[in-house]
């Protein structure tokens, strides 16, 4: 994480000439960077040493199984199609999941009356996780995509829901209080105050349910599915197919980081000027 | 002593912001109402003046901006703008507040000025023009590119002062703009806020606890009575010459005086 914020104070000097302070963070930034590279050869080596001296490869294979197996399944393309149809999954369920929660967030937020309505709902929902509604989702929209991408609909729905609530509830009434002054209208406050100073914590709610999406594609996977990573590590357990459990756990990390951190790139590039995430 | 009612001879004139007789509370649930914050709240601010209402701190002075601003609604009494009564928040009546949250962060410092406008249908390239010409104005010529996060303290306050002269506004309700700046910064700004108000002649009502700063910037200053149920009780117009500096004749004399007043002020209420 500090590496990620170091990286993000750096883009918003990037305006300013170089100076020697400027020359210094740089090279310091390049010191972090070793660092975090450092971090990531030790963990793997540290797995191998414990894996090789203390169990057997089907216990806990180490990191060379692992690759092995791993190159294996890129090359029969059955590991792409795991990670191409979760990818897609908790991508399309994500983004539709924000797309419904961050409008009805904001009216939550903005008007007293919306909130009263939809409070009970909020509250009572937030609490039951998405997988409780499985079963009767499947029974509902049948075994097909629909009912995996309606789970991580739920899921997204009240992470970002709720955050886009608080962002709305944190919003400084000086602003709105200028804003009429200077002539907005209550629609014209909304969209041009209300929306621009919560956009961090819709962003920040979006981070967090992508999150969280990760977690209910594997377990909706894990029940009802034939296919993606959580598919993969499951049915793995069948045959005691360690390595590919294993695949699917290194993979399943490796793409919530690359998602996460394309998702702080694109806040940085776009929308650093509404505020700081985190 | 001077009345609660200035020169009734003049008021028919260039009567301009008014208040008369105005109360107000805040509301408590459960609990006995707490006596309001402003009781029999009397004033009367001419056209083109430069008024500072001073007073203790809690004595209810941001109360009486944010009425006339439109914020509040008083319990009672009348409020009115060149014989027009105050209902809610309107572009004639223009806020700059001590907190400089009220900007808007994400917008660019000229954005920010280009708020105004753009909310009432200006075309673009008029309102980035008028923007421009209010930064200069605010001596922020070049910085209008820049967000509000990368402004200083002193900066952001001019930013809020361009962006609601570029609105025109019938009168600036100032709430202790530079009550949170370090003294050289104030010191500045006071004088540049006398100069474009000489510029622009707008009307002007200041609040402070700083007698030194009503002073300095003033053509009368209202003494606030501690609270609760507070009130204008002394007007004192200000003669001094202007440009004024603190080292100017009778300056001290006028600090003394009004200083002694608030100080009276507290005993009353002992």
């Amino acid at each position: 994480m500090s590496v990620l914020g170091s990286r993000r104070n750096a883009a918003a000097f990037s305006h300013a000439p170089p100076t020697p302070q400027l020359a210094r963070l740089r090279a310091m930034l390049k010191g972090e960077h070793l660092l975090y590279l450092a971090s990531i050869v030790g963990m793997i080596v540290l797995w191998h040493v414990i894996a090789t001296t203390f169990f057997k490869p089907q216990f806990f294979p180490g990191p060379a199984v692992v690759f092995a197996t791993g190159v294996e399944m890129v090359q029969s393309h059955e590991l792409f199609e795991h990670i191409g149809i979760s990818l897609q999954r908790i991508l399309i369920g994500f983004f539709v999941g924000s797309a419904i929660a961050a409008p009805i967030g904001l009216l939550m937020g903005s008007i007293r009356k919306v909130r009263v309505v939809f409070d009970p709902y909020t509250q009572f929902f937030r609490f039951v996780p998405s997988i409780a509604w499985l079963t009767p989702v499947v029974m509902w929209f049948g075994v097909g995509e629909i009912s995996k991408v309606l789970i991580i609909v739920y899921t997204t729905t009240f992470i970002v829901l709720i955050n886009t609530m608080v962002g709305v509830a944190n919003i400084a009434p000086n602003k709105l209080r200028a804003a009429a002054c200077l002539g907005a209208t209550p629609v014209q406050a909304f969209f041009h105050v209300t929306l621009p100073a919560s956009l961090p914590f819709i962003l920040t709610g979006m981070r967090l349910a992508m999150g969280n999406s990760f977690a209910t594609v594997v377990s909706a996977e894990m029940i009802a599915a034939d296919t993606g990573l959580g598919y993969l590590i499951f049915n793995s357990r069948l045959w005691m197919a360690t390595d590919r459990i294993f695949i699917g756990i290194v993979c399943l990390g490796a793409l919530g980081l690359i998602t996460d951190r394309f998702f702080r790139y694109l806040i940085v590039r776009f929308a650093h000027q509404y505020g700081p995430i985190e | 002593m001077l009345s609660k009612l200035v020169r009734p001879e003049a008021e028919a004139a260039a009567d301009f912001l008014v208040a008369r007789n105005v109360s107000y509370g805040y509301e408590t649930k459960g609990r006995p109402s707490p006596p309001p914050v402003l009781a029999a709240f009397d004033l009367v601010i001419t056209r083109g003046e430069f008024f500072c209402l001073l007073g203790p701190s809690g004595c209810g002075k941001t109360t009486v901006l944010n009425l006339m601003a439109g914020f509040l609604s008083p319990r009672e009494g009348t409020l009115t703008l060149d014989g027009r009564p105050i209902t809610g928040p309107g572009v004639d009546r223009a806020v700059v507040f001590q907190s400089d949250d009220s900007l808007f962060t994400w917008l660019r410092a000229i954005d920010n000025v280009a708020f105004g406008p753009r909310m009432t249908g200006m075309d673009r390239d008029r309102r980035y023009a008028l923007a421009r010409e209010y930064l200069r104005l605010v001596n922020l010529e070049g910085q209008g590119d820049k967000y509000p996060g990368e402004l200083s303290g002193g900066m952001k306050q001019r930013v809020q002062i361009a962006r609601v002269l570029a609105n025109d506004p019938k009168i600036l309700l100032m709430d202790e703009p530079f009550g949170a700046l370090d003294a050289q910064t104030r010191t500045r700004l006071q004088d540049e806020l006398v100069d474009v108000w000489g510029k622009m002649r707008k009307t002007v009502l200041f609040i402070t606890h700083d007698i030194a700063e009503a002073i300095l910037l003033a053509d009368r200053i209202g003494i606030m009575t501690r609270g609760p149920q507070a009130h204008v009780g002394e007007i004192i117009t200000v003669e001094l010459a202007r440009p004024r500096r603190r080292g100017s004749p009778g300056f001290g004399e006028l600090w003394e005086r009004i200083n002694a007043l608030i100080e009276g002020t507290r005993e009353d209420e002992q």
